[in-house]
């Protein structure tokens, strides 16, 4: 059982553990952001947008990595051109999807051209493809934090009134929410958290921390505020446990760690909300005092 | 004491196109208005001119004595009925909160008196609407009709002298129709709150509304539903021919395919 035991190993941890507790660091912080921004991401249905948008962060980060700059800033550059692309040309969902559809594969097919083109290391290639948290250096760190930092107050500062535009645009308009300037704010601050997440966790699995968590919370409560302290919760575990797990693992990237303990919550989350539906949410007279 | 709800030569366009002009419009506080006329007649328009999110192409909007403005707390809007998502975040208490304080930036107050306050009149707001029962429930789970009286009772939170309805029976059927009209018409009668009520089908509103406002083809006429809704007012309106006929206690319009056409597409999935 050699496979087994390049997946899971946990001799010398102790020492691995101290190498890498910048991966753990970054680990927490990405768990927190994206467990957040993913409830507005369930709200506003938009997991199709946050594919799209780490498509082209990655693109983003191809051609840093081949014009010798920050692969970081390319890939935050990415993002924020493919989410300014999506709110300002995809306003209705059905316009969104297509403009994603459109947009995707040509930011992919421009990621894959930089690669081919790029002489480096070949592990530098799918950095940002599946994720390099494990290599994370101070200087990433610091843009890790800066990023969520900023993240993390816009969306404080927007949080009631985008939650009123996202449950119910017309009624919030009516009450005095500038529901129209709201879309493309989010959609910056969804940029911003999509690249630090293809950083950590790839372009391709981003869904599994952006969207995952708010996804699973939904099926256990309709709390406004547990919503998204379960999806903070359950982003932290899927980011941080993957990290810990992976650790003695032998040339397997974190990733598949972290979606499969984020995918796990989710068959439970689900299971117990199908239970609940059948029986606690339903009985109304059980709510009545 | 002041009107309710005032408009003074009031006229919206789009463009080259007028869809309403020289508008002179009073809604007494306790009033229900009943606006009536075909898709595209400018009803929704003129309910945004008096949000503040539509500027009129000339004349004035006066809310409670004072021009017209972007979230005033003097208006409640009860928009259409449109299911909700069966996973929204939001219980039926959450969405009668959102008409208190869901247009504010920042997250709340967690804990407090203001805290206290709010929760306090949220109760209040879910039992004048008769909506106690399920208030714990979360929104997308609930029928249409009572995710509607939801709705109303987030238009009530901040207690508004005037209520705007942008077809709140749509997709209800006749029962949810019923009570939810008459939620509101007791409303106007124990709060004296002035009823705006935008409606394609005069019949579920007949027995309450005080007067109809029906706009047609850049006309309108302001009258009670007899003054209005005769073959001759309605056919001077359209300058064609319709026909208005009572049976029992209904009115029946003929001869604006236009308004059937709306009805049919509005129901329709």
């Amino acid at each position: 059982m050699t496979w087994w035991h390049r997946i899971f190993d946990f001799s010398d941890y102790g020492a691995l553990f101290a190498l890498l507790h910048n991966s753990v660091i970054a680990a927490a912080i990405l768990g927190v952001v994206c467990g957040l921004i993913s409830t507005f991401v369930m709200m506003r249905d938009l997991p199709f947008a946050v594919h799209g948008i780490s498509e082209l962060s990655f693109a983003g980060a191809a051609a840093a990595l081949l014009a010798g700059i920050d692969v970081a800033l390319g890939s935050i550059l990415g993002s924020i051109v493919a989410a300014l692309i999506i709110g300002l040309l995809g306003v209705r969902a059905r316009e969104r999807n297509s403009i994603i559809g459109v947009v995707m594969p040509f930011g992919l097919g421009l990621g894959v051209l930089f690669l081919a083109l790029y002489q480096g290391r070949t592990a530098n290639k799918f950095g940002a493809l599946i994720g390099q948290i494990v290599a994370v250096d101070s200087v990433q760190l610091g843009y890790l934090i800066w990023t969520s930092v900023v993240v993390v107050i816009a969306l404080v500062i927007m949080w009631r009134p985008l939650v009123f535009a996202s449950t119910d645009p017309e009624a919030a308009a009516a009450r005095g929410v500038p529901v129209r300037l709201l879309s493309p704010l989010f959609m910056l601050v969804l940029g911003l958290a999509v690249a630090m997440s293809v950083q950590a966790v790839g372009a391709l699995l981003v869904l599994s921390v952006i969207c995952t968590p708010a996804a699973a919370a939904m099926r256990v409560t309709a709390s406004p505020v547990l919503v998204p302290v379960l999806s903070v919760a359950f982003a932290t575990v899927s980011t941080v446990g993957g990290v810990l797990v992976a650790l003695g693992a032998d040339g397997i990237p974190i990733s598949p760690y972290i979606t499969t303990i984020s995918f796990a919550i989710y068959a439970v989350c689900r299971t117990i909300g199908r239970v609940r539906a059948q029986r606690g949410w339903s009985r109304r007279a059980a709510v009545t005092r | 004491m002041s009107a309710a709800l005032e408009l003074r030569h009031a006229a919206l366009g789009y463009g080259s196109r007028r869809l309403w002009h020289d508008l002179d419009l009073s809604v007494a506080p306790g009033e229900f208005l009943a606006v009536l006329g075909a898709n595209g007649s400018g009803k929704t328009s003129l309910l945004r001119a008096v949000l503040g999110l539509q500027p009129l192409t000339s004349g004035a909007v006066l809310v409670g004595g004072r021009p017209a403005h972007r979230g005033s707390p003097l208006i409640g809007y009860v928009p259409q009925q449109r299911p909700l998502d069966p996973f929204t975040p939001l219980r039926a208490r959450d969405v009668v909160g959102q008409g208190i304080d869901g247009h504010r930036w920042g997250v709340g107050s967690l804990r407090g008196a203001r805290r206290a306050d709010r929760r306090r009149r949220v109760d209040e707001v879910l039992a004048e609407v008769g909506a106690s029962e399920y208030a714990h429930l979360p929104v997308g789970l609930l029928s249409g009709g009572e995710q509607q009286r939801v709705r109303i009772g987030q238009a009530l939170a901040t207690d508004p002298a005037l209520l705007l309805c942008d077809e709140p029976l749509l997709s209800l059927d006749l029962n949810h129709q019923a009570a939810v009209t008459e939620l509101i018409d007791r409303r106007r009668r124990e709060r004296d709150t002035a009823v705006v009520f935008v409606t394609h089908e005069i019949n579920p509103v007949l027995p309450f509304a005080d007067r109809v406002l029906y706009l047609a083809e850049g006309r309108f006429r302001i009258g009670t539903v007899d003054e209005v809704m005769t073959s001759s007012t309605l056919s001077a309106l359209y300058g064609r021919p319709v026909d208005v006929v009572r049976i029992g206690d209904r009115v029946v319009v003929a001869g604006v395919p236009d308004l059937h056409a709306h009805h049919d597409a509005a129901v329709a999935p």
